[in-house]
């Protein structure tokens, strides 16, 4: 009828479970479709504000603890911004072990996604806790018996590869979570003949289960539930400030740095991040700043209007996705056999292949699935590239003053430090974490964050059950 | 099936005959779990301000694995990383739980206290908004006892070091604030291993709480000083000591080791199934130790 709202029904999910942290999310629904979305994130730590005045080369110790999920990326990040403040210049051989490090990581933490934090969505696990409660109804677990019980195996078989994988990251990380390995310089660990064998040996078994279990269930799963291509579509932005260098001068990547704004590929400028707040517990006056001068105050949870913890990253002042489909889209690399027999392909296919299917729940599924797939076959590349005895350190002092940054890719997205240091402390620690771009709140121009554009759209059948909401927030990994 | 305490000890040290460390749980000891649990232990995982990192050490078990633990000798209501459930469903196996009684709290996460808790926001329930301090204080009163696993729930970790922008408290602390006598145990590490985890878990099952010292930690893991027991001890005795990470063949104090001030046993237990541990590899934190983050900080010197 002209002039009369449809009858909406607002949602909260508080909270979100299977992710790291603190979530809740609240959905209007009308027409059985979600029409406007808020993300509120529910944890406050003060981590620029406890690192201030410390000595830099703790840093890379200090913010893993951001994330037990992936520290390592943090530690990476970290020590790329320490080396750049210090102007040092690590050996071959510390590059690839720490890209070992991190590879280990993202290969692991794939799975864990995949298995521990998503698959309940589409999988019925067995009747008992913490499997049940769950969310029920009709057309929810749509998998076959067969095909269920194959996940369910899946499952368990899952937490034992992820513990393998998270083996072959402590070979050369020292331990995990929370590696030891990543310092200022380069890394600790030297690599020997045994070191070698024992990370390509696991490997073998990881690229077996990625082969055999992982990827095929990711394309069944996508098979039985081919509507999840036509949702969680988002801001259709993507950022990456690439990963896992190839030389010395990380001039060439693995998965190359780049930006894909409103159609257009460009290329990454740290200069063009900056952060809102108007709608973060933080005082007005720290908006629109790049975290190279970037504040972070303690927060004020009272404050009118606000309704995160955290800030509103923008690029060229727009949202933008981060994460695997970002990283894949940005760098579209050939991907595996599997892809292309999904695609109804004989020949190679490429993550652009997918075309607008991509910018779905299922995209990013498969874009992590096939993301590791690729960091398998690469580790297995760079383990024989390094120079057993070989020195993985270059001596790096504390310097007077410095400034510097460190991007990378955390499994999740694109994390970034900035650090500037006077006599010889801590003057200044920004961190732009992952989830921070994707989980973020409105920015002071009123455009809701990646994942809050993402759900505008999802099919909400039953607002008892609203399954597809989370299977949207999920394919965040937030 | 008749294992003795202090056969479960011996197994925990490590120094039972025959036994290496990473297979601190035998078959047997499993077995006596699964027995020892057919009524499986009610068991309520919070996640107060923290990284989650204790959970992810967890899934790491191996002896027993970790599908075991929980699918055979716990019985996890509830875990924000693992459990299905979200939003008031996931809330209310909470309730069901407390209702029923004779159930154990393990905190992950330290307690924040300033701005009336709010920074750090676990849940909502009929629109009011319910704080880790709320949730943890009303959990804890009727729990049997509480598992504080890792450093920030045992001491505040993290948040807590200097200036603590956000007053956060370890548990034994906020639970003296707040007139609440339910026994506490200390699991901390930044992570905690998982077998310090899962084996004072079994202890608890099996005979009770086990043998603490005056930080509140199980003696069977945290009770010798790692320098003592340190493979590269020798070294030190010889003032042999490493010039940087390239070198392996000396003491790792002059890198900045802090082994010589933390007590556990990561020097037989090793780490990730043995792969590797924290001072062959590189240095030690002493991220078991209260308050380390401001007390053996610098790191590297």
């Amino acid at each position: 009828m002209a002039g009369r709202r449809a009858k909406t029904k607002k949602i909260v999910i508080d909270p979100v479970n299977r992710i790291e942290g603190h979530l809740k999310v609240e959905v209007e629904v009308s027409g059985g479709k979600v029409v406007d979305a808020h993300c509120s994130t529910g944890l406050f730590r003060g981590f620029e504000i406890i690192l201030k005045g410390r000595d830099p080369r703790d840093a890379s110790q200090i913010t893993q603890r951001i994330c037990g999920v992936c520290p390592t990326s943090h530690g990476t990040a970290s020590v790329y911004c320490l080396d750049n403040a210090f102007g040092v210049k690590p050996t071959t051989n510390g590059r690839i072990v720490r890209n070992l490090i991190l590879a280990g990581d993202h290969i692991w933490d794939h799975i864990l996604h995949f298995y521990h934090l998503v698959a309940l969505d589409y999988v019925k696990g067995p009747g008992v806790p913490p499997f049940v409660p769950r969310y029920e109804g009709n057309g929810i677990y749509k998998l076959p018996p067969e095909v269920n019980d194959f996940a369910v195996k899946g499952y368990l078989q899952a937490l034992e590869i992820r513990r393998i994988g998270h083996e072959m990251m402590a070979i050369f990380g020292v331990r995990g979570p929370h590696v030891h390995g990543l310092v200022v310089g380069g890394a600790t660990v030297v690599p020997t003949t045994d070191a070698i064998v024992g990370y390509l040996w696991r490997l073998k078994e990881v690229e077996k289960f990625y082969d055999e279990v992982y990827l095929p269930t990711v394309y069944t799963v996508a098979k039985y539930y081919p509507e999840g291509f036509n949702f969680g579509t988002g801001c259709k932005n993507f950022l990456s400030y690439g990963v896992y260098p190839l030389n010395d001068d990380h001039t060439e990547f693995l998965l190359k740095p780049g930006v894909y704004t409103e159609g257009e590929d460009k290329l990454f400028d740290p200069e063009k991040i900056t952060e809102y707040v108007k709608y973060s517990f933080y005082d007005n006056r720290v908006t629109g700043l790049n975290p190279k001068n970037g504040k972070t105050p303690v927060a004020n949870p009272e404050k009118k209007g606000a309704y995160s913890f955290t800030k509103a990253p923008r690029y060229d002042g727009k949202p933008h996705e981060v994460g695997p489909l970002a990283r894949m889209w940005v760098a579209n690399p050939i991907l595996s056999k599997h892809a292309s027999e999904f695609l109804g392909k004989t020949g190679e296919v490429r993550m652009r292949d997918f075309g607008e299917r991509a910018f779905s729940v299922l995209g990013r599924l498969v874009a992590r699935a096939e993301e590791g797939w690729l960091e398998v076959q690469a580790a297995k590349k760079w383990i024989t590239e390094l120079k057993p005895g070989a020195p993985v350190y270059v001596k790096a002092d504390v310097p007077e003053t410095g400034m510097g940054y460190g991007c990378t890719e955390a499994p999740r997205g694109s994390v970034g430090h900035w650090i500037s240091i006077k006599d010889k402390k801590i003057a200044h620690y920004q961190v732009i974490a992952p989830t921070t771009w994707n989980v973020s709140p409105r920015d002071d121009a009123g455009t809701p964050g990646p994942i809050e554009q993402a759900l505008i759209g999802t099919p909400v059948p039953d607002t008892k059950n609203p399954v597809n909401v989370v299977r949207v927030i999920r394919s965040f990994d937030p | 099936m008749s294992l003795s305490r202090r056969d479960f000890l011996k197994f925990c040290g490590g120094t039972a005959a025959g036994i290496s460390i990473s297979q601190m749980f035998i078959p047997e000891i499993v077995e006596a779990l699964e027995k020892a649990a057919t009524t499986r232990p009610a068991v309520l995982w919070l996640q107060g301000a923290g990284c989650s990192g204790c959970s992810v050490s967890l899934l790491n078990a191996t002896h027993p694995k970790i599908a075991d633990v929980l699918l055979k000798i716990i019985d996890v209501r509830y875990h924000p990383t693992i459990m299905a459930a979200c939003g008031e469903l996931a809330l209310s196996a909470i309730d069901n739980t407390t209702k029923e009684g004779k159930y154990i709290v393990v905190l992950e996460g330290g307690i924040p206290i300033g701005a009336n808790g709010k920074f750090c926001v676990v849940g909502e329930k009929k629109g009011k908004e319910i704080t880790i301090a709320n949730l943890f204080a009303e959990t804890a009163s009727k729990a049997t006892a509480v598992l504080a696993i890792g450093t920030c729930a045992a001491f505040g970790g993290i948040q807590a070091a200097n200036p603590n922008p956000t007053k956060t408290a370890g548990a034994v602390e906020f639970l003296k604030m707040e007139g609440i006598k339910t026994p506490v145990i200390n699991i901390p590490g930044c992570p905690p291993h998982p077998d310090w985890q899962v084996g004072t878990i079994a202890h608890v099952l099996l005979y009770g709480i086990p043998e603490l010292d005056s930080k509140n930690r199980p003696k069977i893991f945290y009770g010798r000083l790692l320098h003592d027991h340190c493979p590269y001890r020798g070294f030190f005795d010889d003032d042999t000591f490493c010039k940087d990470f390239n070198d392996k063949e000396g003491c790792r104090y002059g890198l900045g080791c802090k082994g010589p001030d933390a007590f556990c046993d990561a020097w037989k237990r090793r780490w990730n199934g043995g792969a590797n541990w924290c001072v062959q590899g590189a240095t030690c934190i002493a991220c078991v130790e209260p308050k380390f983050w401001d007390e053996y900080a610098p790191f590297y010197e």
